[in-house]
């Protein structure tokens, strides 16, 4: 892998729309290493955080910085799952191809890494099925397949496991620790405290557009440092 | 009801007889406006996804005119066309008026408009689902332009068909700049105005039953194509 793109600072970021401030002078620096869960209430702005980072939007204010990228495209080490897949009218392993294509992988190299992605991620049988057909919970797991082949040193998943079964929740986690394991760095927004607690090493918690405490996991679930985590574990603290 | 029997008994000893003045008119007619179809998707399809992906200046006016363009009268694009390759026209010297290909630049006039607007409303939903993941992958929007006509290739298919029925059943512009001149520029839908008005009526059915029975197997080819692609 290249050398990384991380750390990413955010400096006061601000995204408003209509004079709401919807993220609002949000600041923090994320390491390579820990997975980090965005955690909050709906609409805190968990979404359009990670959006701002990846930089699919344009910040109101304020500043997303790849500290590590030295002047190379930070865009190129990164990838983004939706919560929504989104899949091409084509096969399933056109749809990895298609990525690979993107970022300029050759065609001799292609592959292999479709072959690799779609056997770690239980696809291989439908390789040559169209992706449309696939159910949700494969279409998720092709989704990730997808990211994976481009190999990222940033994976971006916007609540991947929100609208699966706990059978596709447990595969999709399982793909994701993988990815982490080959050493790519985790950002995820989840509202499920169960699945913050199995995959998360530090805790962004967001409320109203605002960072209230960014805390490794364990001491956050354990006693969060701001009355607003302690209230969001108690499940009292709905928006 | 005597007319609707000779009518198709007519028609059909024209076709098993394979009537060769009878040939030349459909396959002119064939010629003529499926050559329009390609021309105009090759401005439709481009022109359509542009106006959905891409902001600029002028856009909205584009989008209004095409809209408004889609139900244009056939005869007056005939009459705009024909002002402008007749020999005082701008386009007089290329000797182009009453010929097969003044009848293939009417028809395509008449039809891009439809192939770019509907173009433009497929793309446009599609652009919507798609934007952010393909921006996430590193696609620019020229890049992605043609991954979304590949990928709405079913609903496109539809739209150029849309055209190809407008234009293989429009008879005024065809009339107009080809001037139904027999073995040249005559086609079905200016030979059917010319029986009508002989008084044949007769043959003017029986070429209408093999225009429509063209206009079918077209759409027809062109579902079983779609469903076979879809698996």
């Amino acid at each position: 892998m290249d050398k990384t793109i991380l750390p990413l600072h955010v400096a006061d970021l601000t995204f408003s729309v209509g004079g709401a401030n919807l993220i609002d002078g949000i600041s923090f620096a994320l390491e390579a290493g820990p997975r980090t869960i965005v955690l909050g209430p709906n609409g805190a702005g968990k979404s359009l955080l990670l959006r701002l980072c990846h930089g699919l939007i344009k910040p109101s204010s304020g500043e997303v910085t790849w500290k590590g990228a030295n002047g190379s495209d930070p865009a190129r080490h990164q990838a983004m799952v939706f919560q929504r897949p989104v899949m091409l009218r084509r096969t399933v392993s056109a749809n990895v191809e298609y990525a690979l294509g993107l970022r300029g992988i050759s065609h001799s190299d292609r592959r292999e890494k479709i072959d690799e992605v779609l056997s770690r991620t239980g696809l291989q049988k439908f390789a040559r099925t169209p992706a449309r057909v696939l159910s949700f919970g494969e279409q998720q797991k092709l989704a990730l397949a997808r990211a994976w082949a481009l190999n990222p040193q940033v994976l971006f998943l916007d609540e991947p496991t929100a609208s699966l079964d706990p059978a596709g929740t447990r595969a999709v986690e399982q793909i994701i620790a993988a990815i982490h394991k080959g050493g790519t760095k985790i950002v995820m927004t989840t509202h499920d405290l169960g699945q913050a607690r199995r995959l998360g090493d530090e805790i962004l918690f967001l409320h109203q557009g605002k960072l209230i405490e960014k805390t490794e996991a364990q001491s956050f679930f354990e006693r969060p440092a701001s009355n607003l985590g302690q209230a969001f574990l108690n499940g009292d603290l709905l928006w | 009801m005597s007319d609707f029997a000779a009518a198709f008994s007519n028609a059909v000893s024209l076709i098993v007889e394979l009537d060769a003045g009878l040939a030349e008119i459909v396959l002119l007619s064939l010629r003529v406006s499926m050559s329009a179809v390609f021309i105009a998707t090759l401005i439709g399809l481009p022109l359509g996804a542009a106006t959905a992906m891409f902001r600029f200046p002028g856009r909205m006016s584009i989008v209004v005119v095409l809209n408004a363009m889609m139900g244009l009268p056939p005869v007056v694009v005939g009459l705009v066309v024909y002002l402008l390759l007749s020999r005082a026209g701008p386009f007089g010297v290329m000797g182009l008026l009453f010929t097969p290909a003044a009848m293939i630049i009417a028809q395509t006039v008449l039809i891009f408009p439809i192939i770019a607007a509907l173009t433009r409303q497929v793309v446009e939903d599609l652009w919507e689902e798609y934007a952010e993941q393909l921006r996430s992958l590193g696609a620019t929007p020229a890049r992605a332009m043609p991954t979304l006509l590949w990928d709405a290739r079913f609903s496109l298919l539809t739209t150029i068909l849309a055209g190809f029925g407008r234009a293989s059943a429009e008879v005024g512009a065809v009339m107009i700049v080809g001037g139904n001149i027999d073995h040249v520029t005559r086609v079905m839908t200016t030979a059917i105005a010319l029986e009508v008005s002989k008084g044949d009526l007769a043959l003017a059915l029986g070429l209408g039953m093999i225009l429509i029975s063209l206009s079918l197997g077209v759409t027809g080819a062109a579902f079983v194509m779609r469903e076979a692609a879809r698996g």
